[in-house]
């Protein structure tokens, strides 16, 4: 099996794709300069795809722990009130939000 | 006023002793910081009266005879990362303009409880991306040697408070080199530990698999104190190592005689001739001190730029994804929760962040996950393990820290490849979870600064700090 | 099989995804506390808000519990690893979910339904829950039309077990007898209240139909299923739904489903979208859970015994079936040691099952009578020394009493069984005073029998056993 590599370079369509799964609203000017931008930079990974990496693990902790666990033991909870004064709407003790009506 | 003690141990020692008291050396600081502060924006917030409230709480201590901490009396300053109880922490950012954390960083609580004084929150690349402090939303941080220049970043008003006196000590964040690059630029010392050996926990996240806390101090033995000070096992952080913090200022006066000092030979090119110069220097004082130089190879870090500017947005794509509007920070109106989040993540964040967003997400997206951020991570194995090889034959790698000395505003901004070139020496320790640090060598171009980097095996804090302690001797007598 | 097919010869296939909160004291990954029904957002703490520089640990006693699931579902418990699920929804703090993917801790189980059917437990893994959105105006409080939401994060962060069976489901019958018995298998092992209603257990169904021996259909996933019978009749409704569409020619479209239980039918949430992207990747802040094989062990010698063998157990000493309801009440509310106790003082097994069954409905723990007193109350009624009425009195006063000596309470109240040949006087003797009702009672009229009945009662002041009496007054009638 051959792996995929990154030589497609990235087009409008993507970042328009990218910002809106990113929830970041972008005009036309911008998608036109991150289109840009964001294809200079994966550029340089084309040297990657030179690479053989098919008998690489790949690394997923800078230092090797496991099983790092935490006994069962309430802890003190932060004060409603204060933390409701810094959410931009608050009412009846909860975080107010526009109306939802987007797919999750 | 003059006899006043400048380094964080000698003020510690003087203030426990009784021999000068907190406030004194707070108001020198204080001072400095009124003298000087206007031009260079070290903080985004200066939090002078409470320092002199908690200074003058230790001096009562040290009156009443209370026993005070291994940074009694020190004043330090705090990356605007960090979250502080009840002040506000901003990451450089519209987005977290105003928050005020509910509680406190691991990191905070363990300077408080030693007596550090917190003079201020310093200024940083949004959300700690950037290598020079412009892509501050408050304004840049300006290099205090050369107000034309950058400090470096992001953690470049950290740097810039201990190189202007604005306080002894203080602490960065480094996800790719943001203490250490910094701490070249403005000529002093900076420490990235071991991942996992300082708690993040209160860090405001980056790129949590690279990310790790350390001190900006004017001496190695400082910076040595400060780091034992805030390391040791945290239980907040699942990726805290379950060790004590190690003793790290006996290992700083030790020497380097008989220890084995690497010289990459396939360092990637590009840095300034004076920098190169600065190595080669740094290299025969190791020498002439008893070191022995052994030549390796790291072939894989021509590749660690290109898989950390994956690795780093992907994972920040993710951190960055709760300021959503919802629960704190910024939100812009709308009438839609979903016109809700891109409004007010176009508005809160700035064009670095969001570039860098817009890459990680895209890296991660299906589809392309395999083909960049899956192969970062095997590229990221492959440099882990050439560092693992060199430390069969070494105790330290040395290199410089940055290519460059510090640069003119504006250079590099319009281009971001050729600011990301900034980290090339200082981001495979990063990708590694190895401690590394800068040392001020002598100077280069325009008589700047020039860092010298040492990097050491994961826990290799002590070798680290013996070569410091030896290259800060060595540099008092360069020219 | 051909029992199985649906009209026309239709073949159902279901697979149901189940969500159970765990009965932990604290969040899976923060130490606030995981408790239903408190004021919203007072179990909330920087981990559980998302706060910026919060980081999560892992709850020792939810990956316990998780483990006990896997372990009475016959899995494997394996090593596994967290994930983040990356997308935005107001009531998940931190824009991602954290949760098991590719190596969950428990896969390849199954659990048994009666009639020796073996579903097929793909995996159980941990996963955090989100909080909970409240849509404010609009007509129905629903989502669509809404003004307004509200979030509670009380509920965001307590620890999930989602177990997934493999869609070896081929009823209804049989979708209701799986999580019927899960149910009982997640409260006999302690790991959930598992209440449906309040929503601490969650079903999800996918279900398809085809042609036996077909490739499976395009699957609809079924939301809101609220209580068992709801699992049995949303199942049905939507098989239905999905022939009629195949039979008309029409395509099953791919899609999220909602159950309206008051309607009766399922209603479409939403379209599954190729724009479903959540960008899955290791979790940088945890670390791998791999639970040593002596962890495995330890809990396994600690598995409290399995429902299934429970109901065998007390099947066999009570005589009663183990599909019986007595016995699937009894095991299912806990109360089946409580039985094996009033045995061992005693008891009369079978009679216990009922007295059990009957007078402590509300008891969801052990009753607190001593068992030798329901002991003693069976066996007088099993050697007739009561009827069946007055040991329905004494068995209440028991009860209300917290417990009582039968023995000494039947005596007080002049309780006695009449003897046989007291009672065929007494019946004699009545038939003798109302000859009418006999006349009657003898030509076939039932009803007269109450008249018959009535006069020996009050003759006897209660101490006749009726079931007794009735059967001398057929024999006399017969003789």
């Amino acid at each position: 099996m051959t792996s995929p590599t990154s030589s497609s370079s990235i087009s409008a369509a993507d970042v328009i794709k990218v910002a809106r799964l990113a929830r970041l609203d972008i005009d036309d000017a911008q998608v036109e300069h991150f289109t840009e931008q964001l294809a200079k930079v994966l550029e340089h990974f084309t040297d990657v795809d030179a690479l053989d990496l098919s008998d690489v693990q790949p690394m997923t902790q800078a230092y090797p722990l496991a099983n790092v666990l935490r006994q069962d033991v309430e802890q003190p909870c932060l004060d409603r009130d204060e933390v409701l004064a810094a959410a931009p709407q608050a009412q009846d003790g909860r975080f107010r939000v526009p109306t939802i009506n987007g797919e999750a | 006023m003059a006899s006043l003690p400048t380094t964080a141990a000698d003020i510690a020692a003087a203030v426990s002793s009784g021999t000068v008291t907190a406030s004194e050396v707070l108001e020198k600081h204080l001072a400095a910081i009124a003298a000087r502060e206007t031009d260079v924006h070290a903080f985004n917030l200066i939090t002078a009266d409470a320092a002199r409230q908690h200074a003058a709480r230790i001096d009562a201590d040290v009156a009443d005879g209370k026993p005070v901490g291994a940074l009694a009396g020190v004043p330090l300053a705090l990356k605007d990362n960090m979250c502080t109880r009840g002040i506000e922490t901003t990451c450089s950012s519209r987005i977290l303009e105003g928050w005020k954390p509910p509680y406190d960083a691991t990191v905070v609580q363990r300077l408080r409880d030693a007596g550090a004084i917190m003079v201020g929150k310093t200024n940083l690349d949004e959300f700690a991306m950037g290598s020079s402090t412009e892509n501050s939303a408050f304004g840049p941080t300006k290099n205090p040697l050369d107000l034309s220049r950058v400090p470096g970043g992001s953690s470049g008003g950290s740097a810039a408070a201990v190189a202007a006196g604005f306080s002894a000590v203080s602490l960065g964040s480094d996800t790719g080199g943001s203490i250490r690059q910094p701490a070249a630029l403005c000529g002093v010392v900076g420490v990235k530990p071991t991942y996992g050996l300082v708690s993040r926990y209160g860090l405001v996240a980056f790129a949590s698999s690279l990310d790790q806390i350390g001190p900006f101090a004017t001496t190695v033995h400082d910076a040595a104190l400060v780091t034992e000070v805030i390391a040791g096992h945290d239980l907040m952080d699942s990726t805290s190592i379950p060790q004590p913090a190690p003793n790290l200022r006996s290992a700083v006066g030790q020497g380097v005689a008989r220890m084995r000092i690497g010289r990459v030979t396939d360092l990637p090119g590009g840095a300034e001739p004076e920098v190169m110069k600065r190595l080669d220097d740094a290299f025969e004082a190791l020498a002439a001190a008893g070191a022995e130089i052994v030549d390796v190879t790291l072939p894989s870090i021509e590749y660690a730029l290109t898989a950390y500017y994956l690795i780093a947005p992907a994972e920040a794509s993710s951190n960055l994804a709760r300021y959503d509007g919802v629960r704190y920070g910024l939100r812009a109106p709308a009438s839609e929760v979903n016109a809700m989040y891109g409004a007010t993540r176009a508005a809160g964040f700035g064009d670095e962040v969001k570039r860098r967003i817009m890459l990680g997400t895209y890296a991660l997206s299906a589809g392309y996950f395999d083909a960049y951020y899956g192969k970062a991570l095997k590229v990221r194995r492959l440099i882990a393990d050439d560092f693992d090889r060199a430390y069969t034959q070494v105790d330290a790698i040395i290199t410089p820290t940055s290519p460059m000395v510090a640069f003119a505003f504006g250079d590099k901004v319009e281009d971001p490849m050729a600011m990301y070139l900034c980290d090339v020496y200082t981001i495979p320790s990063n990708l590694a979870g190895h401690p590394a640090m800068s040392v001020p060598f002598g100077t280069g171009a325009h008589k700047l600064p020039v860092g010298i980097q040492i990097m050491a095996p994961a826990l290799g804090e002590v070798p680290m700090f013996r070569v410091a302690g030896a290259l800060e001797s060595a540099a008092r007598g360069l020219k | 099989m051909s029992d199985m097919l649906l009209h026309n010869g239709w073949e159902l296939v279901v697979g149901l995804e189940v969500h159970v909160e765990l009965a932990t004291k604290t969040k899976l990954f923060s130490g606030s506390p995981n408790r239903f029904g408190d004021e919203p957002n007072t179990n909330i703490d920087p981990v559980t808000l998302g706060l910026p520089g919060a980081l999560p640990v892992l709850n020792q006693h939810a990956v316990e519990l998780a483990m006990r699931i896997g372990i009475a579902l016959n899995c494997t418990v394996q090593p596994s690893t967290f994930h983040r699920k990356n997308y935005f929804y107001p009531d998940m703090p931190k824009a991602y979910q954290i949760s098991q993917y590719d190596q969950p801790l428990n896969v390849d189980g199954f659990l048994m339904l009666p009639g020796e059917v073996r579903i097929g437990v793909e995996r159980a893994h941990l996963e955090e829950d989100t909080g909970k959105s409240t849509h404010i105006g609009g007509a129905t409080g629903r989502i669509h039309g809404s003004e307004y939401s509200l979030i509670d994060f009380n509920r965001a962060g307590v620890p999930l077990v989602e177990i997934v069976s493999r869609p070896d489901i081929r009823t209804s019958e049989q979708a209701r007898q799986y999580v019927t018995e899960l149910r009982a298998i997640l409260l006999a092992v302690g790991a959930s209240d598992a209440k449906m209603e309040e929503g601490s257990m969650r079903v999800d169904a996918n279900v398809s139909v085809r042609k036996p021996g077909d490739e499976l259909g395009t699957r609809c996933e079924i939301k809101n299923v609220n209580s068992v019978r709801a699992v049995g009749r949303a199942i049905d409704y939507e098989a239905r739904r999905q022939i009629d569409m195949l039979e008309n020619g029409d395509r099953v479209r791919q899609e999220t489903r909602h159950w309206d239980d008051g309607e009766g039918r399922t209603h479409t949430l939403r379209v599954k979208e190729d724009a479903d992207d959540y960008r899955y990747f290791l979790e940088p802040d945890l670390v791998p859970l791999a639970p040593s094989a002596e962890w495995v062990q330890s809990i396994k010698d600690n598995m409290p015994p399995l429902p299934a063998a429970r109901r065998a157990r007390l099947s066999a000493i009570t005589g009663a079936s183990q599909e019986s309801e007595a016995v699937i009440v009894i095991v299912e509310r806990g109360q089946d040691d409580y039985i094996h106790a009033v045995v061992a003082a005693g008891g009369d097994a079978s009679k216990a099952l009922v007295f059990v069954q009957q007078a402590f409905a509300d008891e969801t723990a052990q009753p607190r009578v001593p068992a030798k007193d329901i002991a003693t109350l069976t066996v007088m009624e099993r050697d007739g020394k009561i009827t069946s009425t007055q040991s329905k009195t004494l068995l209440a006063e028991i009860v209300a009493n917290g417990g009582g000596d039968a023995v000494a309470l039947a005596a007080a109240k002049g309780f006695e069984a009449l003897d046989n040949s007291a009672a065929e006087k007494m019946v004699d003797d009545v038939i003798a005073a109302q000859p009418e009702a006999w006349a009657k009672y003898c030509a076939g009229e039932e009803k007269a029998m109450g008249a018959l009945v009535g006069a020996i009662m009050k003759l006897s002041q209660g101490k006749a056993d009726g079931k007794v009496v009735t059967a001398i007054f057929n024999a006399r009638r017969n003789a």
